[in-house]
């Protein structure tokens, strides 16, 4: 009889490995499951550029007698590029805290200056871009130059929507204040921009400083 | 003005095309103007259209996806009617337009129907088999079933304004580039699936991120359902691999806008990259449905052998390990390309290897049911079918899997009667199952049994006289997508299958009048325990229909099987204790999903034909959208404990009333 309700209970006699003593204390706040799907998203975000990456390493031999990276890439350029860009991640942490510390006014001044940063690394990026078009290296030009452009065009228009959704939080902690909600979203931000920074990082690698020795 | 719309877009002079489009016209005109007389409009809108409800979203991506299966089918009848003719001649379907149809056909069972079939399923049943009130994204989830929808709208709007893509339901170039299809088939083809994408990956991380961060008081990972399992392990392969999906297709557009070489046979482009892809997204995609499938199929067989699942826990790591091998065997799907014998044979033996997981699955379920009291409803039906049918396409693909067999089946019949046999027998046979099994807790009345049964008879005598004739065909040398042939062995086979797809129409015909007769006797069939079928998960601890709030009272588990155990308590010990009743905290409902959608769809009918201002104006209305739905003040509304407690207490009554009817 014993043994009958034992089995019942516990069919699969898991007691003794994960135990009634597992613990599981229920849903997790809005703050961690907010986050946590935002983590998510950028993952996915990440394999999307993991493509794009991979197309590249396959194309990036294929210059079709145009134009090599070595003599497109202008280095310091990129590197005015790769500056704007890792300080605007430190302004924008600068700004998580203003958020975490309730400061509105170090908030805005710290989301402006991450705004110009970024601004800057857009329109540096635009001029590189409309010179190699004007050179003739336009990415119709060779399956080289496709991949290129469409890589770095990518990362380009994500620190686009980063500028917009900017502007919308600092347009939203002004109407709104610093509400819980808004916390949220200023966190999702800021993961955002600083995963744009990672994945810089392995377009400066891969494409410009590799390239440039090609 | 209008790009390259113009009045030549619409094909009057193509009577199929025409009187199909002019059917469906007909009857969307009809259902509106239904809807508006009587006045139900408001509720349409209030109550499903705006709902952030994971139940009726589930609902709603389930009906989209039946509706969508009769256009799919239709497809398939034509195709059969057209090989049933076309020997030694042009049938009756040209071939641009036939073209057309197998490309339609493919793009639509599995974007449009197995994937909202086996996402709102698991959208209606996995909060509630986790004891959870909501997903952990409710907007969202709504916004990715309006996307979805706008995909397929996309795919219906191409049946009148235009054409869609003739280059199959994967669109490999170089024939989808602009120098072959310069037409806007391929358009659509591309704007529609990336518009349903984005829909998908939400749907996906929402579910993700609802399993891992959400589950109630005590559902430690080893206490979850199977389905909930399966359901993660289908939704981390969203997450992972439909974005690689999105890549491969902005790539393509690309391509065909603005002249990139990524699949160009020009300046350096590779084709063989889109091939491969394509498929390190389209073999997960295979898993992303089946896997949910098996996760019914393992409910259903636990639930009406009155036993616990067999070896949960290596069904556990089957499940896992399925997931992540669905990544390592993409090459299988073009061993023709020429990787050389070394390649191949590593995917090959990968390939083989993904077998294995299976069938412990498939001994797990025969377990189950050994020395088990074995009802056979409907759900059971479909699913010792699915073990049958399943196993024979199981092993037809394993045999495609030795590159060797592959490069004499590869684009045969037998292909196309295997991945028909593993999708009908998995895919399709699980969705029915999951549709049947929790009918009765998303509408709150079961299913008519006999026409259930009379649908399963149809639809799997049908699936083998239509799919066995082809394994034949491709062994006598039948490539897949002919759209005439000249050798007069092959007729009869296909005669045979067409037979066989018409034995099918009468099991979907037995299926709509199955739901006509249910909803006119929905009294008689009401389920007032909500537990109509003796079940052993969470969904089944609450009403049927459950409460918008799902659960009163979140409930604490200490065990699998988790209601299984509370009710065997509940008998033991009757509580009289009030439970502890608080105020809780509801999603309010949203139009943002469907205004969102309204944009998608405009934008994506703009890009389709090159309207560029329309492009800007619904990109501008989409980011509007965001803003005012970011901009709101109050996304919740509250439930008085007081409230909670009459609705709660009233369920209890009814429930206690009709078990002591019972027993």
């Amino acid at each position: 009889m014993a043994i009958a309700a034992i089995a019942q209970e516990d069919p699969h006699r898991l007691r003794r490995l994960d135990a009634s003593r597992a613990v599981h204390s229920g849903p997790a706040s809005k703050r961690i499951v907010t986050g946590y799907g935002f983590w998510i998203f950028l993952l996915s975000d990440m394999v999307m550029f993991a493509c794009f990456f991979a197309t590249y390493a396959v194309l990036s031999g294929q210059t079709a007698d145009g134009p090599k990276g070595a003599e497109l890439f202008d280095l310091r350029s990129v590197a005015a590029e790769t500056g704007c860009l890792l300080l605007s991640s430190f302004t924008c942490g600068l700004a998580s805290i203003a958020a975490d510390e309730r400061e509105p006014i170090l908030f805005q001044l710290a989301m402006a200056l991450t705004c110009a940063l970024g601004l800057a690394f857009l329109s540096l990026e635009l001029r590189e871009f409309i010179g190699l078009v004007d050179r003739g290296a336009g990415p119709t030009r060779s399956a080289f130059l496709t991949a290129f452009f469409t890589l770095v065009g990518c990362h380009g228009l994500h620190v686009s929507a980063g500028v917009l959704w900017l502007l919308t939080m600092m347009a939203q902690v002004i109407a709104k204040g610093f509400r819980a909600d808004i916390l949220r979203r200023v966190m999702c931000f800021a993961l955002f921009w600083h995963a744009l920074d990672i994945i810089w990082v392995a377009v400066f690698s891969v494409i410009y400083l590799i390239g440039a020795g090609k | 003005m209008f790009g390259k719309l113009s009045w030549s877009a619409i094909p009057i002079d193509q009577p199929i095309p025409m009187a199909a489009s002019g059917v469906v016209a007909l009857v969307i005109l009809g259902v509106l103007t239904w809807v508006v007389v009587s006045g139900r409009l408001p509720y349409l809108w209030h109550e499903w259209i705006t709902s952030v409800d994971h139940k009726r979203i589930g609902v709603m991506y389930t009906l989209l996806a039946m509706v969508m299966l009769l256009r799919g089918f239709a497809d398939a009848l034509m195709m059969r009617g057209q090989q049933a003719v076309a020997l030694q001649s042009q049938g009756y379907l040209p071939p641009e337009h036939y073209n057309q149809i197998f490309s339609a056909h493919g793009t639509i069972m599995i974007f449009f129907v197995a994937m909202p079939f086996v996402i709102g399923l698991m959208n209606l049943v996995v909060p509630l088999q986790l004891g959870v009130r909501d997903v952990a994204f409710p907007t969202l989830n709504s916004v990715g079933f309006w996307l979805t929808a706008t995909g397929a709208l996309l795919v219906n709007i191409s049946l009148v304004i235009g054409e869609f893509a003739r280059t199959g339901w994967l669109p490999y170039p170089p024939l989808s580039e602009m120098t072959y299809s310069p037409g806007v088939g391929v358009d659509y083809y591309l704007w529609s699936l990336q518009i349903s994408g984005v829909g998908t990956l939400v749907a996906g991380i929402n579910l993700v991120t609802t399993v891992l961060k959400l589950r109630t008081k005590g559902m430690t990972y080893l206490r979850m359902p199977m389905f909930c399992w399966t359901a993660l392990a289908s939704n981390l392969l969203i997450v992972a691999a439909f974005p690689i999906l999105t890549a491969t297709l902005a790539m393509l557009i690309l391509d065909r806008y603005l002249g990139f070489h990524f699949f160009t046979n020009e300046a350096g482009g590779n084709v063989m990259m889109f091939m491969n892809l394509i498929w390190a997204w389209g073999h997960p995609e295979v898993y992303i449905l089946v896997l949910p499938a098996f996760g019914i199929f393992s409910e259903v067989v636990s639930t009406f052998s009155g036993k616990p699942l067999f070896g949960y826990r290596s069904m556990v790591v089957a499940t896992m390990a399925i997931c992540v091998i669905s990544f390592m065997v993409w090459l299988h799907h073009f061993f023709t390309m020429g990787a050389g014998p070394n390649v191949n044979a590593i995917f090959g033996i990968a390939s083989m290897i993904i077998a294995v997981p299976t069938g412990v699955k498939i001994y797990n379920w025969l377990f189950t049911m050994y020395g088990g009291r074995i009802r056979f409803a409907t759900p059971m039906l479909w699913s010792i079918g699915f073990m049958v049918t399943f196993l024979i396409g199981g092993l037809t693909g394993v045999l495609v899997a030795v590159p060797p067999a592959d490069f004499l089946l590869h684009n045969s019949l037998f292909l196309v009667a295997h991945f028909h046999n593993v999708v009908i027998g998995g895919v399709l046979f699980g969705a029915f199952a999951g549709y049947t099994y929790w009918f009765p807790k998303a509408f709150g009345f079961r299913l008519h049994e006999g026409l259930g049964k009379a649908a399963f008879w149809f639809w799997l005598i049908g699936f083998y006289v239509a799919f066995m004739p082809l394994y034949v065909l491709g062994l006598l040398g039948m490539t897949r997508r002919m759209q005439h042939y000249d050798v007069p062995e092959w007729r009869p086979w296909l005669l045979v299958a067409s037979v066989g797809a018409l034995i099918i129409l009468m099991g979907i015909a037995c299926q709509i009048a199955q739901l006509v007769v249910s909803i006119r006797h929905r009294v008689t069939l009401r389920d007032h325990t909500g537990d109509p079928w003796d079940g052993r998960s969470l969904e089944w601890a609450t009403a049927s229909p459950p409460p918008v709030f799902n659960f009163a009272v979140m409930p604490d588990v200490s065990g699998e099987d988790a209601y299984w155990l509370m009710e065997q308590r509940a008998k033991r010990q009757a509580s009289d204790t009030m439970p502890d009743y608080r105020d809780i905290e509801m999603p309010r409902n949203s139009p943002t999903g469907f205004i969102c959608a309204f944009f998608a769809t405009v934008m994506g009918f703009a890009l389709i034909w090159h309207i560029w201002w329309l492009v800007v104006v619904g990109a501008i209305g989409a980011f509007a959208t965001f803003v005012v739905f970011a901009w709101r003040d109050h996304d919740e509304y509250v439930i008085a404990a007081a409230d909670l407690a009459r609705i709660d207490q009233a369920i209890l009554a009814e429930r206690l009333a009709s078990t002591r009817g019972v027993g």
